[in-house]
C-alpha cells in the first residue's frame, strides 16, 4: 500500500468564516510603500454569472529574489487583546488571503514573483466542497509547460490583463463560458 | 428540548420564503442518487445537487494536472512562533466573562498521507456558540449571541504534529438548504501543510450526532469510511477533570506532490 495514512476529507468553508479566517492587510503582500508593488486583483463570478460575495481568496509566490519560504513572524497581534491586527508592514510574506466584497471583488498588494511568472491562487467558498487552485500568470510565458498545454481560448483564462501601470487584473469564473482553468497537483 | 409552541412562538418568521418543495424526503432521494453514482475517493465530488449552492460553484471542465517539481504550489506559507499567542488556542478565555455550554477540549495530530507529522504548521478553528449561532452578523439564525465567546482560535502543531484546543461544543443550526435543514454540530479547521497543495479547508463532527444522514455536507463525502474520517472520537483520556470533556481527532492532509517536493530536495 503506498500511503499509509487516508486523507481527511475536504468541506466546504461555508458563508460564516468572516470573522475568523480574513485578517486585516491580509492582502498586503508587498512592504508598504515599495516602489515596485502591483496590484492584483478581480471578481469571482458563478456559473449564472453572478458575483460571489462570500469567497475567499489565498494567494502564494515566491519573493522577488526568489525566496520561497514566505516571513513567518510578520503577523503582529494587539498587545491587549492578542487579536490578530494584520502583518507588520516590512516583510515580504508571499501569503496573501482575502475575502471577496458584497460585488464578488478582491484584492491583493504584492510584488512581482521572482523566477516564475504566476501567482499561485486558491479560492474557497461556500457551495465549493472542495477548494480550488488556479494561477494568475502576469506574463503570457511562451515557453510554459501549462500555458502550452491550453489551447487559446482555454488559455487566457489564466493570463492576468494589464491594466494601469502595475495593476493587473484576474477574474475567476468557477462554471460556465470563459470557465477559469482550474488546476489538480500530485 | 424546547417544545415547538414555544420555539415557533418564540421566533420571528423567516426572513426569505423557505425553498419550496424541497423537504427532506426530497434531499435524501438526491443524497441516495448521488452515493449510488459517486467514484471512489476521499474528497466530496463538486458538483453535489444535494447541497444546493454547489450548482453555480462547480466547474464543469476537467481540472489540467499539474506536474511540474518546481511548480511554486509545492512550496507553500509558514507561520512562526509569534504569529500565534497562548491566548490562541484557548477559546474560552477571549473575552472577560465564562462561555455558555458544555467546555471541551480538541486534540489530535496533523500528519501527511506516510504518517509523518506536519510539523510547525498554523491550524485554525472557527464554529457557531453553544446555541448554534456564529458571531457573524450575516448569520439571522434567532439564537442568542454570546457575549464571551467569538468562536475563532488557532494554534501551531508542536514536533509531533499535535495540536490542541480548549472551546465550547457548538450547536445545531438551520440552514436554508431546503425545508427543515440543520447542521449537526460541528466545527470548521484550516489547514496549511508543508505545501500549498496540503492545504485543507474541512469541518470535524462529534461522534453520535442524530443529524448525521439528513446533513447534505457531510453526505457529500459519498465514500463511507472517508466520512467516518471526519467524526471525532469522544476520549476520556482527554477530558480534564472538573473542567472539559476530551475529543480527539487526528487529520491527514493530502499532498502527493509535498513527497515529490521533499524526494527533489534529497538529490
Amino acid at each position: 500500500m503506498p500511503h499509509a495514512h487516508a486523507p481527511t476529507p475536504s468541506q466546504t468553508v461555508g458563508p460564516f468564516y468572516g470573522y475568523a479566517l480574513p485578517f486585516p492587510g491580509g492582502g498586503e503582500v508587498a512592504p508598504a510603500g515599495h516602489a515596485d508593488t502591483i496590484t492584483l486583483h478581480g471578481y469571482v463570478f458563478d456559473g449564472a454569472g453572478q458575483p460571489v460575495p462570500d469567497a475567499l481568496i489565498e494567494t502564494w509566490q515566491p519573493a522577488p529574489d526568489c525566496s520561497r519560504t514566505g516571513a513567518p513572524g510578520s503577523l503582529r497581534h494587539d498587545p491587549v487583546t492578542g487579536r490578530v491586527i494584520g502583518r507588520d508592514g516590512v516583510a515580504f510574506t508571499g501569503f496573501g488571503r482575502v475575502p471577496t466584497d458584497a460585488d464578488g471583488h478582491w484584492a491583493v498588494r504584492t510584488m512581482p514573483p521572482g523566477g516564475v511568472s504566476y501567482v499561485s491562487v486558491a479560492v474557497f467558498a461556500r457551495g465549493l466542497l472542495h477548494h480550488l487552485y488556479t494561477r494568475a500568470y502576469l506574463v503570457d510565458e511562451p515557453g510554459d509547460a501549462l500555458l502550452g498545454s491550453l489551447d487559446a481560448e482555454r488559455r487566457s483564462t489564466l493570463i492576468a490583463r494589464s491594466e494601469t501601470a502595475r495593476t493587473y487584473r484576474f477574474d475567476i469564473r468557477l462554471q460556465g463560458a470563459d470557465e477559469t482553468v482550474f488546476l489538480e497537483f500530485g | 428540548m424546547t417544545t415547538t409552541t414555544q420555539s415557533q412562538s418564540q421566533s420571528p418568521p423567516p426572513s426569505q420564503p423557505l425553498p419550496d418543495g424541497l423537504d427532506q424526503r426530497a434531499i435524501d432521494a438526491e443524497v441516495a442518487a448521488a452515493q449510488s453514482a459517486a467514484a471512489p475517493g476521499s474528497h466530496p465530488p463538486r458538483d453535489y445537487p444535494p447541497y444546493r449552492s454547489s450548482h453555480f460553484r462547480h466547474p464543469k471542465q476537467p481540472l489540467i494536472p499539474v506536474r511540474d517539481p518546481e511548480a511554486v504550489e509545492l512550496t507553500g506559507p509558514a507561520f512562526g512562533v509569534t504569529d500565534v499567542t497562548a491566548l490562541d488556542r484557548d477559546l474560552t478565555r477571549q473575552h472577560q466573562g465564562e462561555p455558555l455550554g458544555e467546555r471541551i477540549t480538541v486534540s489530535g495530530r496533523v500528519l501527511d498521507r506516510e504518517g509523518r507529522p506536519v510539523r510547525g504548521q498554523l491550524v485554525e478553528l472557527w464554529q457557531a456558540n453553544a446555541s448554534g449561532r456564529y458571531a457573524h452578523q450575516l448569520d439571522q439564525h434567532p439564537a442568542p449571541l454570546d457575549p464571551n465567546f467569538t468562536g475563532f482560535g488557532r494554534c501551531l502543531t508542536d514536533d509531533t504534529g499535535a495540536y490542541s484546543f480548549t472551546t465550547i461544543k457548538p450547536g445545531a443550526y438551520p440552514w436554508r438548504n431546503h425545508v427543515n435543514a440543520w447542521r449537526p454540530a460541528h466545527l470548521h479547521f484550516s489547514l496549511f501543510g508543508a505545501a500549498f497543495t496540503q492545504r485543507l479547508v474541512t469541518q470535524m463532527y462529534f461522534p453520535g450526532d442524530p443529524l448525521f444522514p439528513y446533513d447534505p455536507v457531510l453526505r457529500s463525502v459519498t465514500d463511507d469510511s472517508a466520512r467516518q474520517r471526519l467524526v471525532s472520537a469522544y476520549d476520556h483520556d482527554l477530558s480534564v477533570p472538573e473542567w472539559s470533556l476530551g475529543y480527539r481527532w487526528d487529520i491527514v492532509l493530502d499532498g502527493p506532490s509535498a513527497t515529490l517536493f521533499e524526494e527533489g530536495e534529497h538529490h
